[in-house]
């Protein structure tokens, strides 16, 4: 994990290598300061200024150093982790888009998105705090010791007794906590769902009447978080108690021992100025043993992170584009042969059984059948979004893994079935199926999928602003710009997803009829849940549980008296019933 | 206002946790002192044991020696007790308080009015609960204590350096005031990149949410390229505003420390000055000479300071970020609760030997309106019908923009009424107005004759069923969702009326039947499954009218049969206000509404309006979308 971290610092590298040595210079010099200050206690005799003069003026400069190395260290910190944390946002948005259908599935979009902010700034903070604080603590433990050594080795004793104990206190109590911190995010996660699903559902909660329900539901989980958090921050609390008394029993032994021994010893073993040098490098060690202990704590937080977006980083797609693939299309004919698919290997469920199928080019293809009967599925195998398990497709005569995948995917547009609009103008939307398209192309693909009208009617006609996922426009609306958007790929097939079912029957009418006289060359497959959608259809193909089970022209079906007899009997029957 | 808020806060602490409160704030000044004795205690062992005893030797300041270390180790313990209990009693205390303002905040959110969660983002509110308690929890628990704390050890070091020398105190203020001016400088600047960084974080986690959301959308339309050039822009900009940020936090550490060593030195010189010159000292006790003692005490209490300096403005941004979270939650907390005037309540019923009303403590099944008004009249009774009346109401969600205009229409009991129009013609804004989600700005509505007004909001929605378009379902098993609508409905109660919604094939089918969970993003079920659920919940509180909004979303065609069916089997025997999506809906209709921004331009019944041509009759033959 920590080499694949690691190998995204690239160009801040070099910050990451300096800020542990300008902290460690200015560690060196935190260690001298107190030395030094002893020193002009001890020279302060009263008669003459010269030793304080001379070790003030020291002391000035070494502080102005200290600054120095302070402020260059907490730049390049600043700039390493932000560095650390832009390029872990880019590698990881840079890898997501070359996911697959699949790896996407795999990982689902909510964990991706987490990955990419949360995650990241956790690990920024952390590697931060590394940087700076997790490289200055142990320096600073084992310079003050080497310095108070240096002092007295009997009195530094007292540290190296009172160090580890505290240090396995403080480590033992991180370690306790930390599984029972875990258990309270997770609880704090239930809350704040509850919370989020009375914002969303006040008309329900308010309809039912159950807002005193509901409050009770709430507080009674709130409490229980109350309980586990409180337990938890109790035994975290005994840091404090503890800490203190280390503090404390250090100044007490060091005042006792340390006067014994300068009395003893007539002020040769141990200076009065020492004295108060030991104090602060005791306090300075415990300290240090209680940041180490945060950064502990917060690093083991981070790893989790970092496990999470090594998990992205590292992530062999199972989908790729060949190399020195197939540059060209040459027609919009469509070959299914033997095909099965899993949408995963250890999947039980095959989700198309033995498939076969020869669509010719420029032909109009209607799909129908029930939900989880595979029809999108089918369809998604021919511009490779999802690879076979069995079997081949042929595009325009190739099989479809011989291509380069963007030349594949420029010739086969798909209007998904989950709508999708960006923020942005409707001529931005509209662009994103050809970069270079005029205002006229624009309009004319518009014009093809009913949109023209509507847009032009809109406050700012085609620049009017649309919101993030398309609130201030309707169903019906959303889906004749996306139509309009795959339309100006000028795509030798086109494959509508269920994407017209917002749209009303004469509009989807019109739209069909649009196709087939503006783009008669394009093979066209219609993916629908009305009858009146697909009848016009050269082929129907009646899809249940991954297998193609009528297959013929509208009239065809109908003699078979089967699935589509039925489905068609159902959907004009209730027309009938209107009459 | 800053002050006002953490008044406030501080008040909100104290009412819920008076006395401990107190125990605290006396073992934090314990604790703060304890430190300060070690300090004065070390120069008295020097100036009255060690100075003496290098010249008489150590048996004759051993027992003093061993008095005042004896003194000091007792009030080192005191000050350990002391940290030891204050610590616990604040994770008591901080928890609770949060555990208090979030019930608070949640049982006062619950009685908002509609109109605050229409005109309020969801992520506002919910960072409310999460980002805002949150740093009132780092304020109360990590900041208050320290802060006050702070505070203590500066007056008592203070108070105890103005009584060793008058003159070093002056020195020690000014450049503690140099010290406070600079963290002023730096709190700041940091405050302002900081919201900077915040804003390009937004627009970076923004793009990244909307781009992996749509990311399908992005293969199927080869965008990675593109998407990936202005992810890379957006980065950039946050990396540079970050790193600023980030080196204006990282800076006043260091700089406050080595201005803290500074002052060390010149206190040095300053005080080696004035022993060397025998400059008279002037202190709380009066004039006198500075001894070498006092100069040491003075210069590690000048340490101890620029630390708790240091320590404070360590503490300044977390308390800033408390205090504005805080202001948040109150700002939550003090909004206006829904209104309700109403006085007439719904009760059970029973006949009494004349076929007289007779109110009932148990379930009958009748229910009847009861108007509660305390005057001399015995409590009159009204049968509950379902009829309701609209009469020239006119509404608007804002003042400025009316969206209703003279509606009036009658719905006798089980009625049924279908809306149809255009997407803003009106249509759901009318299902707001008859359970008061929102008030009428004129005009009446009327319930069994009874206007709606004086009718107690509960018990008006009591009796008022509603299936809306999108499904909202809570955390927790299917039969708890659907017993939702009636809180002492029995299992069969509740499978029952899953059976009339048509649920129940489903329902069973799935492994663990009634007690499958739904989780937040609603997990294995389908959007329609969803909508049969939202069903029985409604079945099973079986009220006398309902509302429907029938969904637009594509559900498959089997499904679609399954939830037309359940709505039917819904609508039967009830009053029904319907907006329609399915022509199928609209033709069984008594009366079908035609709304046009917000006037009803065509009403009657389905043959009627056919003959007459006009809108409907463009609707009906698809000449608009029904969405």
């Amino acid at each position: 994990m920590l080499k694949t971290l690691l190998s995204c610092l690239r160009e801040y590298r070099r910050e990451s290598i300096l800020t542990p040595v300008f902290v460690t210079c200015e560690v060196l010099l935190e260690c001298l300061i107190p030395l030094l200050m002893a020193k002009l206690i001890d020279d302060m005799d009263g008669t003459t200024l010269r030793p304080v003069l001379i070790y003030g003026a020291v002391l000035t400069i070494l502080a102005l150093v200290s600054l120095w190395f302070g402020v260059l260290s907490s730049r390049s910190a600043a700039k390493a982790s932000a560095g650390f944390a832009k390029n872990l946002r880019k590698d990881l948005f840079f890898r997501i888009q070359d996911f697959s259908f699949a790896d996407i599935d795999l990982f689902t979009t909510p964990s991706l998105i987490t990955r990419m902010t949360t995650d990241v700034t956790n690990v920024q903070n952390a590697y931060q705090m590394i940087l700076r604080i997790a490289v200055r603590t142990p320096l600073m433990i084992v310079f003050s010791l080497v310095m108070s050594l240096a002092v007295s080795v009997r009195m530094s004793l007292i540290f190296l007794c009172v160090l580890p104990v505290l240090a396995l206190f403080l480590f033992g109590i991180s370690w306790k906590t930390f599984p029972l911190f875990r258990n309270i995010f997770k609880e704090y996660d239930a809350l704040n769902t509850s919370v989020e699903e009375n914002v969303e559902g006040i008309r329900v909660v308010k309809a039912f009447v159950r807002e005193d329900y509901e409050t009770k539901n709430f507080q009674n989980a709130s409490e229980q978080v109350r309980r586990d958090y409180t337990h938890a921050e109790r035994i975290m609390a005994l840091n404090s108690p503890a800490m203190t008394f280390c503090v404390f029993l250090v100044i007490l032994l060091v005042a006792f021992l340390g006067g014994r021994l300068i009395i003893t010893s007539l002020g040769t073993d141990l200076s009065t100025g020492e004295l108060s040098t030991l104090t602060s490098y005791g306090m300075q060690i415990l300290v240090a043993v209680m940041m180490l202990s945060t950064v502990f704590s917060t690093a083991s937080m981070a790893a989790e992170a970092g496990h999470r977006i090594t998990e992205v980083l590292n992530y062999k797609s199972t989908l790729t584009s060949p190399e020195n693939g197939a540059t060209e299309v040459k027609d919009g004919s469509i070959r299914f042969d033997h095909v099965s698919f899993r949408y995963r290997k250890d999947s039980e469920r095959t989700a198309l059984q033995d498939i076969n199928l020869n669509i010719p080019s420029g032909t109009t293809v209607g799909i129908i059948g029930g939900t989880g009967s595979s029809k999108s599925t089918l369809i998604q195998l021919i511009p490779r979004l999802y690879d076979v398990s069995e079997g081949a497709v042929y595009v325009g005569g190739r099989d479809v893994c011989e291509y380069d995948l963007t030349v594949l995917r420029d010739a086969v547009a798909v209007v998904l079935q989950k709508n999708v609009v960006f923020s942005g103008t409707v001529r931005e939307n509209l662009r994103w199926g050809s970069e270079s398209a005029g205002d006229e192309e624009l309009e004319n693909a518009c014009r093809m999928a009913q949109a023209d009208e509507f847009i032009r009617q809109m406050p700012d006609g085609y620049d009017t602003v649309i919101d993030q996922d398309g609130a201030n426009i309707s169903g019906g609306q959303k889906q004749r710009i996306c139509l309009a958007r795959a339309l100006l790929k000028k795509p030798k097939i086109l494959i509508l997803d269920d994407s017209t079912s917002a749209v009303d029957t004469r509009t989807d009418a019109l739209i069909r009829n649009a196709l087939k006289t503006e783009i008669p060359d394009t093979t066209k497959i219609i993916i629908a849940q009305r009858i009146s959608s697909v009848q016009d259809a050269d082929t129907i193909l009646v899809m249940d549980s991954g297998k193609i089970v009528e297959q013929g022209n509208h009239k065809t079906l109908l003699k078979r008296k089967g699935i589509y007899y039925e489905v068609w009997q159902s959907q004009t029957k209730k027309e009938a019933d209107a009459e | 206002m800053k002050q006002g808020v953490f008044g406030r806060l501080l008040r909100y602490i104290f009412g819920h946790y008076r006395w401990r409160l107190l125990a605290v704030m006396l073992c934090i000044a314990v604790s703060a002192l304890a430190p300060l004795a070690g300090i004065i205690y070390t120069r008295q062992i020097v100036d009255t044991c060690i100075v003496p005893g290098l010249k008489t030797g150590l048996d004759s300041v051993w027992p003093n020696l061993v008095r005042m270390a004896m003194k000091m180790g007792i009030v080192f313990m005191l000050g350990v007790i002391a940290t030891g209990v204050y610590t616990q009693l604040m994770a008591r205390i901080g928890q609770g308080t949060l555990n208090h303002l979030r019930d608070d905040m949640f049982e006062r959110m619950e009685t908002l009015p509609v109109r605050y969660f229409d005109t309020h983002a969801r992520g506002d509110i919910m960072s409310t609960y999460t980002n805002d308690t949150d740093a009132i929890r780092q304020l109360i628990s990590q900041s208050l204590p320290m802060l006050f704390q702070s505070i203590l050890s500066i007056i008592s070091i203070g108070i105890t350096m103005l009584s060793f020398s008058v003159w070093l105190s002056v020195l020690v203020a000014a450049v503690l005031l140099v010290m406070t001016l600079i963290t002023k400088k730096f709190s700041r600047e940091s405050g302002e990149y900081m919201g900077r960084q915040q804003n390009s974080l937004a627009k970076v986690e923004s793009y990244v949410e909307e781009i992996i959301q749509g990311e399908k959308v992005v293969k199927v339309f080869n965008h990675e390229a593109r998407s990936k050039e202005k992810m890379v822009d957006l980065n950039e900009q946050l990396f540079s505003d970050c790193c600023r940020a980030n080196r204006v936090g990282n800076e006043l550490m260091p700089i406050l420390n080595n201005v803290g060593n500074l002052m060390y030195v010149l206190v040095a010189i300053i005080g080696g000055i004035i022993i060397m010159l025998k400059l008279p000292n002037l202190s709380l006790a009066g004039m006198g000479a500075l001894s070498i003692g006092t100069v040491m005490s003075f210069l590690s209490m000048s340490r101890g300071l620029s630390q708790t300096v240091g320590q404070i403005s360590m503490q300044v941004p977390l308390y800033t970020m408390g205090i504005a979270g805080a202001g948040r939650v109150f700002e939550l907390m003090d909004q206006q609760p829904e209104e309700d005037g109403g006085y007439v309540t719904l009760v059970h019923i029973s006949r009494d030997a004349d076929g007289m009303p007779e109110e009932s403590k148990t379930a009958t099944g009748n229910w009847a309106w009861k108007d509660t008004r305390k005057d001399d009249r015995p409590a009159s009774y009204t049968e509950l019908r379902g009829k309701v009346e609209l009469d020239h109401v006119d509404f608007g969600y804002t003042p400025e923009k009316q969206v209703l205009f003279d509606v009036s229409l009658l719905a006798k009991p089980g009625q049924k009424i279908a809306f149809v129009g255009t997407t803003g013609a009106g249509k759901t804004t009318i299902t707001n107005l008859i359970n008061r989600f929102y008030d009428i700005a004129d005009g009446k509505i009327r319930y069994d004759d009874i206007n709606i007004t004086q009718i107690r909001k509960p018990d008006l929605r009591r009796s008022l069923g509603m299936v809306l378009q999108e499904v909202n379902l809570f955390s927790g098993t299917i039969m708890d969702n659907i017993r939702f609508g009636k809180l002492d409905a029995t299992d069969d109660e509740c499978i029952n009326a899953a059976k009339l919604a048509n649920a129940h094939d489903f329902i069973s089918r799935l492994p663990d039947g009634y007690h499958t969970k739904i989780t937040a993003s609603g997990g294995r079920l389908s959007q329609g499954q969803r909508q049969l659920i939202s069903i029985a919940r409604a079945a099973v509180a079986d009220p006398p009218v309902m509302i429907l909004d029938e969904a637009t979303s594509s559900i498959d065609t089997r499904t679609e049969a399954l939830v037309q069916t359940g709505m039917d089997n819904l609508m039967k025997g009830r009053t029904v206000f319907v907006i329609a999506h399915r022509l199928s809906t609209v033709r069984n209709s008594d009366a079908i509404m035609v709304l046009d921004h917000g006037r009803i331009i065509e009403h009657g019944s389905h043959d009627e309006l056919m003959a007459a041509k006009g809108r409907y009759y463009q609707l009906y033959t698809g000449a608009f979308d029904l969405t």
